[in-house]
């Protein structure tokens, strides 16, 4: 993937083969402004490749689709709209806004404890519910993969811990693909199957690490306390390199 | 406040609010005190004739110009008119703007190139181009409302142009990952988001509509208030002037409280605060 500008081109991706299976939570960390975040842009059909194919289910990635849901940084909650309105968004502008989808969306508020609130505003709801609420806007349009750009990242560090526990067990309740693109090298462990190292720009993979971790009942939190969990934070730490 | 609120807070929190609450209503009072000691200085020095009232009027000749005019029936024929040809003027002024904003928005190229001319258009004064509107469209209340839409569209579409493209790109991010098309971007997205910008811009263009109005009238009108300026100008009656300029001033601040209440309306309704 190149971009181009006047001050002229910039290689932000350069050689990426990688297969997500269907279920896997995948984690991407990798040094700032490594195309992390253009990857996620490239399989979400924000934009296209310069050369090369990202293929879902089979299928070659021309433009979005609703197979893929996409969660930005912040949550983005609409304050004009309450939040059922916000959580309805994906499907108002997909044109799919039927009794039957908009149903699926109350049993989703409802499920995770937000029916009480949907005609509430988003200014009224801690970071935490807000941050649902965003997953649950996503999951709306019934995606098979979720992206997550960092989705934590701008809660405060116990709120991200308690959120980023919720959105895992949302996830993994509901069957979905993830890939959560970091710099938290603990999150990104805490959370995946597999973390995929990425190399200084242009991006390329480093290393895949396949996350083993010996504990019951896995969840973000409780994996931390894992005794491999350190020996894979220091592999990746060394891997990526950072130098100040 | 009820009894039973008071019963809840406490002594001293009490006394603060006390004291806010006072607070408060002395400005109110020495707002209102101002006006009616300046009005009552005016009056004593007409009558001492410490100044001449024939140039400088005074507050019991303003109110007998008020009852004369509305005794001939000319009073709320010239406040109706003027205060018609602005509200035209801002509405239309308001719409075009916004319309030409959104325009603009759609199509960045057409934007870069019309921006210089806006900037230019902007800073020039449009009364200069009054003449102009009297010869093209006649010697009539239609160029005065030209006129009126010509002073506010430029700004209008300068403040919500601005307004639409500093709308965060992650949140037309979001919809586009929902595979939003163009329109949904300014639907969903820009419009609502940008709305605390389009009613800042009704403020300015009240207030901007007023100027027009009467810069209009000034040229070439043969009724309202802004008329009636000038005529009492021409024939020397300051009472007429005086009173014409109270009633401007009253009517243009209605107006502007009339634009923030509807303000109000609107974000009750949408935000429910």
């Amino acid at each position: 993937m190149k971009y181009q500008s006047l001050n002229g081109e910039i290689t932000a991706l350069e050689n990426i083969n990688l297969h997500v299976k269907k279920g896997e939570f995948i984690s991407i960390v990798g040094p700032s402004g490594c195309g992390k975040s253009t990857l996620l842009s490239l399989i979400a059909g924000l934009i296209l490749p310069t050369s090369g194919k990202i293929l879902l289910n089979g299928k070659m990635v021309t433009g979005t689709s609703n197979e893929v849901g996409y969660m930005l940084q912040r949550d983005h909650l609409f304050d004009w709209r309450n939040i059922l309105g916000n959580a309805l968004l994906g499907l108002e502008i997909r044109n799919s806004l039927n009794e039957e989808s908009k149903q699926y969306v109350v049993e989703l508020l409802k499920t995770y404890g937000l029916y009480e609130f949907k005609d509430k505003y988003p200014n009224q709801l801690s970071g935490g519910m807000r941050q649902r609420v965003a997953l649950i806007r996503t999951l709306a349009t019934k995606p098979d993969i979720l992206l997550l750009d960092e989705a934590f990242s701008a809660l405060d560090y116990q709120t991200r811990l308690a959120v980023s526990e919720d959105i895992y067990s949302i996830i993994k309740k509901e069957k979905k693909t993830a890939i959560l693109v970091t710099h938290d090298i603990a999150e990104s462990i805490s959370m995946a199957d597999r973390v995929v190292v990425l190399s200084r720009r242009p991006g390329t993979i480093k290393n895949i690490y396949e996350i083993k971790l010996s504990c019951e009942n896995r969840t973000p939190l409780s994996c931390r306390d894992a005794p491999e969990f350190r020996y894979y934070f220091n592999k990746i730490w060394k891997e990526l390199d950072v130098h100040v | 406040m009820s009894d039973t609120q008071l019963q809840t807070i406490s002594k001293e929190h009490a006394e603060y609010l006390r004291k806010v609450k006072i607070r408060k209503t002395m400005i109110h009072i020495t707002q209102v005190l101002l006006v009616v000691v300046l009005f009552i200085l005016w009056e004593i020095a007409g009558r001492l004739k410490i100044i001449d009232s024939f140039i400088t009027s005074q507050p019991s000749r303003i109110a007998r110009t008020l009852a004369n005019l509305y005794r001939e029936g000319q009073l709320f024929r010239h406040i109706f008119i003027t205060c018609a040809e602005t509200v035209t003027g801002f509405i239309l002024g308001t719409l075009a703007g916004t319309i030409i904003a959104i325009i603009l928005w759609w199509s960045d190229f057409l934007a870069r190139v019309l921006e210089p001319h806006l900037v230019i258009l902007n800073s020039l004064p449009k009364i200069a181009l009054g003449p102009i509107f009297i010869v093209w469209i006649g010697a009539g209340p239609l160029s005065i409302i030209v006129m009126a839409i010509a002073v506010s569209v430029i700004v209008t579409i300068l403040e919500v142009w601005n307004g639409f493209i500093s709308v965060d790109p992650d949140k037309i991010k979001l919809v586009k990952t929902f595979g939003a098309k163009k329109w949904q971007i300014l639907t969903k997205v820009v419009l609502p988001s940008a709305f605390p910008t389009i009613i800042s811009a009704l403020k300015i263009n009240v207030g901007l509509s007023w100027v027009g109005v009467i810069v209009g009238e000034f040229l070439v009108s043969k009724a309202g208030l802004g008329y009636l300026i000038v005529y009492g100008g021409q024939v020397f009656q300051l009472d007429l002037v005086m009173t014409s300029v109270i009633i401007l001033a009253v009517a243009a601040a209605l107006m502007y409280q009339g634009v923030v209440y509807l303000e109000k309306l609107i974000m009750r309704s949408s935000f429910h605060k």
